[in-house]
């Protein structure tokens, strides 16, 4: 027993030293983390301003410049021409030039005073749909404030029902908030991926798997050698990506850290399994390189990172239950943002345990016939 | 006018900020049209530098260097043009056939179709290739490769031919094949031909010798001339009754006066430092000497053995002569009807052998015979299709991990840890044999001194030279002194010196107890062992003691066969048996 824990710390030694001495792999482990959280946090937000949108104003009158003034005056949109014709919609939307473009009838202010119900028109460049729904969705929260003004300016009583909003956890809807958390979990998935099955590759490349074979280490000690370095440099990196999250982004961290990192050393344990199983079907490094391109983008699609996974079709919703990165995204965000504790975290956290043991033991399986 | 003309070349490296390597140090030579020039010397002396040179792809530092009848400074372009140069490492694409490798060489070259057509099929029929034309370039043998590398060479038709080691890490047959591709281009196209080479034997077949040291020529000429500068001082000498010749030979190789010695025939062969003096050390006083004609390599180890005498390695000890007869000893390792496939193909074919504790076990045979493939059957790396073998009473296989205790293993590529230190490799591989405290700091200290790594102790042991990395990777196998040492191609691309150095080194294990399981290319290495087998596409063709081999092969010429004779005989004998039951079962 106390033989095979000293082998195992060797083991490990070899692996920090192998990987820290050299100064350039030094640097791939701490600085792509930290630059790539960076990059996500600014880069990937839904949140839209400056949005481009040209007017065509057929009325001209000064019901019509109020609409318009509180458009400008939202801080989300920004006019870029006034358009004389219909004819000149088309080309600003084919070219980009604007996202979208609002056509105000003619009638306008008389039906307004008339009492009457009247429309306007707003065209929206659907090729980016995202972009298009999200901006759409601000027009019509403009236009609703508008009504409810001219609905009080002439003593007429407000709508029956009106909806307040009230965002717990982020009250100002920054898609940033969800994001970052986020990247603790995906980013450390990257990289521990990679170290993991690279780390055992390499070995083989090099011939020096056979080395370790004729030793007396058991094949589950060399598993448990190389999975320690990795679960502790992966700890390091989501707590480097942790830092920028609260230091850069000022982003408040609202849990607690015991539970945090209880939640992420469960996680790593089942993403360095997965790293093991990459590594012992590969024989080489270019392999396990391959291997991981191919996994990890469905990993992250899977994730409910970038789309929810209740929009997604019910066979993808059931491939997501196979997937780490959801439950670790999921429990990143509810302990970072609204203070969720253990108790609460049980539906992510027994998928993951089952999920290490499982890869990890199948691992161990494939390492020992590996050579049969 | 000369072929190759240098005169006062001196070529310096730098190594980092301040140290130098002087590469060649007034080198002047030359070599006349139509003739093939060995290059010899040991690793490092500079043989792969001035072929670079020659071929134009660096120049001088100072000195004139022409390569038919161009500088080669001012036009490299132009000499390019019309030589042809197959560096050690030759670059064949592996996932192309060997006709598509002979096509893309030729297309580089810019060879003509019409001009393919009459080269191909001469090329085909020099190497033997022909029937392989759609096998993938990787899946050839050690040989082969060889072979098409040097086809794909000369897919033109050059003015001077320029081989890199071109025979290393090749078995003996398919380098006679290679010779004969070689001699048949010299004295059929009149090619001039410059190779360098660490096989002494292959420098004896050329017109011209060039011995090469530390960047300075020693010495060149006609091969004889070199073997002649042994004349008078090379005997063959007996070993005491019962005691293996390696014996003799690690005292002689040991003592003041003796510049060499090597196992031959049953017997040793040595050069002796001076001509006709009276023996010096006691070693030499006892023995009866028979004179014995000279060849290259005594007249070489003379003159290199003048140059390092300041720099003599200190090896180890010998241990007092055990009295125990090798037939009293208990069998170690046991190998009965071993078989193991891979898919169809029969790698091992009921392979039985038995090793006995203490013994030098040697397995030889060429490329690709299946000896790799009873290595890692034998260390547990392998599974076994069937058959039984047992190693120290175990199979390593299916034992417990703390039985593997008990064996060391080097493998043929160096495959310790490369970006750690030395020492640091060491510390680990102790770790892992369980070694801890005072002994582990102990045995850490021994391999250190044994293998003179003392100075290299904090260098990543990836940088190290070849002959460091070799005995790095013994020191880590030996740290937990094990029963049975596993070597595999242990001296395969080591130079004269660096082997002979080896082989005292396993001498004195062996006598120490321990047992050791070794592949070579090296026929005469197998001098060196108590009992060799010879494999060949898997089965045993032979096995036995170095004489009972050696007796295989008829003598002739006059000459008493020595092992690579035999081993030639035995292997092309069973060749042609399965040749001729196939044309019967057809």
């Amino acid at each position: 027993m106390l033989d095979s824990l000293l082998r195992i710390i060797a083991l490990t030694i070899k692996e920090f030293l192998a990987v820290l001495k050299d100064p350039k792999s030094r640097i791939s482990l701490f600085a792509p983390p930290i630059i790539q959280c960076i990059i996500f946090g600014y880069a990937a937000s839904y949140d839209l301003n400056h949005v481009p949108y040209a007017v065509l104003d057929q009325d001209h009158s000064r019901a019509s410049r109020r609409l318009l003034a509180k458009l400008d005056g939202s801080g989300v949109f920004e006019r870029v021409a006034d358009l004389n014709r219909a004819s000149d919609i088309k080309p600003w939307i084919d070219d980009a030039k604007a996202l979208l473009v609002i056509q105000i009838g003619q009638n306008f202010e008389r039906e307004l005073m008339n009492g009457q119900t009247t429309t306007v028109q707003l065209i929206a460049d659907g090729r980016n749909s995202n972009t298009a729904a999200t901006a759409s969705g601000y027009v019509n929260s403009v236009v609703a404030a508008f009504n409810s003004e001219i609905r009080a300016s002439k003593g007429e009583p407000p709508a029956a029902v009106t909806v307040v909003n009230r965002v717990w956890y982020n009250p100002n809807l920054e898609s940033r908030w969800f994001m970052v958390p986020g990247m603790i979990a995906t980013l450390t998935m990257l990289q521990t991926l990679l170290l993991t099955s690279m780390s055992v590759a390499r070995e083989y490349e090099q011939g020096t798997f056979d080395q370790l074979l004729v030793t007396p280490f058991h094949p589950s000690e060399i598993m448990a050698g190389k999975a320690i370095p990795s679960w502790i440099i992966g700890m390091i990196q989501a707590t480097l990506v942790l830092i920028v999250a609260q230091f850069w982004f000022r982003i408040p961290f609202a849990g607690s850290f015991v539970t945090l990192y209880a939640c992420l050393g469960m996680y790593l344990m089942a993403t360095i399994g997965i790293g093991l199983l990459v590594s012992s079907i590969s024989a080489t490094m270019q392999q396990a390189m391959l291997y991981n391109f191919v996994i990890v983008m469905p990993f992250i699609l899977l994730s409910g990172l970038m789309t929810p996974i209740s929009t997604m079709p019910p066979f993808f919703q059931t491939l997501t239950l196979a997937n780490p990165l959801r439950y670790a995204i999921h429990f990143v965000q509810r302990i970072y943002l609204e203070n969720a504790g253990l108790d609460l975290l049980i539906s992510d956290l027994w998928p993951l345990l089952l999920m290490s043991i499982f890869t990890l033991s199948l691992a161990s399986w494939m390492f020992r016939h590996r050579f049969t | 006018m000369d072929a190759i003309s240098g005169s006062n070349i001196f070529k310096t490296f730098r190594l980092g900020a301040v140290e130098t390597v002087q590469a060649l140090v007034d080198v002047t030579f030359n070599i006349r049209h139509g003739t093939l020039t060995a290059l010899v010397g040991p690793d490092g002396a500079g043989k792969t530098t001035l072929l670079r040179m020659v071929a134009g792809l660096m120049s001088p530092n100072s000195g004139r260097l022409e390569v038919l009848g161009l500088d080669v400074a001012t036009n490299p372009q132009a000499i390019q043009s019309r030589i042809s140069y197959m560096p050690q490492k030759f670059g064949l694409y592996e996932d192309l056939s060997v006709q598509e490798n002979l096509d893309l060489y030729a297309d580089l070259h810019g060879v003509s179709r019409k001009d393919r057509s009459e080269r191909y099929p001469r090329l085909m029929d020099m190497t033997n290739l022909a029937p392989f034309m759609d096998r993938l370039a990787g899946r050839l043998s050690g040989g082969m490769k060889q072979k098409l590398g040097l086809a794909c060479t000369l897919v033109r038709s050059p003015d001077l031919l320029l081989l890199d080691e071109p025979t290393v890490g090749v078995d003996p047959l398919s380098r006679r094949e290679l010779w004969e591709i070689i001699r048949v281009l010299v004295k059929e196209e009149k090619l001039t031909v410059l190779m360098s080479t660490s096989y002494l034997d292959e420098a004896e077949r050329c017109n011209h010798a060039i011995v090469l040291n530390n960047g300075k020529i020693l010495v060149q000429g006609p091969p004889e001339e070199v073997s002649s500068l042994a004349t008078g001082r090379v005997f063959l000498a007996d070993p005491l009754a019962g005691q293996p010749a390696r014996n003799l030979q690690a005292r002689l190789f040991d003592a003041q006066d003796v510049a060499d010695a090597v196992p031959e025939g049953g017997q040793v062969r040595l050069v002796r430092q001076e001509q006709g003096q009276p023996p010096f050390t006691d070693t030499l006083a006892g023995l009866t000497l028979t004179a014995t004609p000279t060849r290259f390599e005594d007249g070489f180890m003379l003159l290199l053995h003048k140059t390092l005498a300041d720099a003599h390695v200190t090896l180890p000890a010998l241990s007092p002569t055990q009295a125990t007869v090798l037939s009293q000893r208990e069998v170690v390792i046991e190998v009965h009807d071993l078989v193991r496939k891979f898919g169809t193909f029969t790698a091992v074919d009921h392979v039985s052998f038995e090793v006995k504790r203490g013994e030098i076990f040697g397995l030889l045979g060429p490329n690709g015979a299946g000896k790799t493939t009873t290595f890692r059957m034998l260390c547990g790396l392998l599974g076994a299709t069937s058959g039984k073998l047992r190693v120290a009473g175990e199979d390593l296989r299916i034992a417990r991990a703390s039985a593997r205790k008990r064996i060391g293993y080097v493998a043929q590529k160096f495959s310790l840890y490369g970006q750690l230190s030395v020492i640091e490799n060491l510390e680990f591989f102790s770790s892992a044999y369980g070694l801890r405290g005072q002994r582990k700091r102990e045995r850490i200290a021994w391999a250190m001194q044994q293998f003179e790594l003392n100075h290299l102790a904090r260098l990543p042991s990836g940088q190290l030279p070849g002959g460091y990395k070799q005995r790095l990777a013994m020191a880590a196998a030996l740290l937990h002194e094990p029963e049975i040492l596993f070597l595999d191609e242990p001296t395969s691309g080591a130079d004269p010196m660096a082997r002979r150095e080896f082989w005292r080194r396993i001498t004195a294990f062996a006598e120490a107890g321990v047992t050791v399981i070794v592949t070579t290319h090296f026929m005469e290495e197998a001098e060196y062992c108590d009992k060799a087998l010879i494999q060949d596409a898997g089965r045993v063709l032979a096995q036995g003691t170095p004489a009972e081999l050696r007796n295989r092969a008829d003598s002739h010429d006059g000459r008493r066969p020595n092992m690579e004779d035999a081993f030639v005989a035995i292997v092309e004998a069973s060749r042609g048996e399965s040749a001729l039951k196939a044309n019967q079962s057809q």
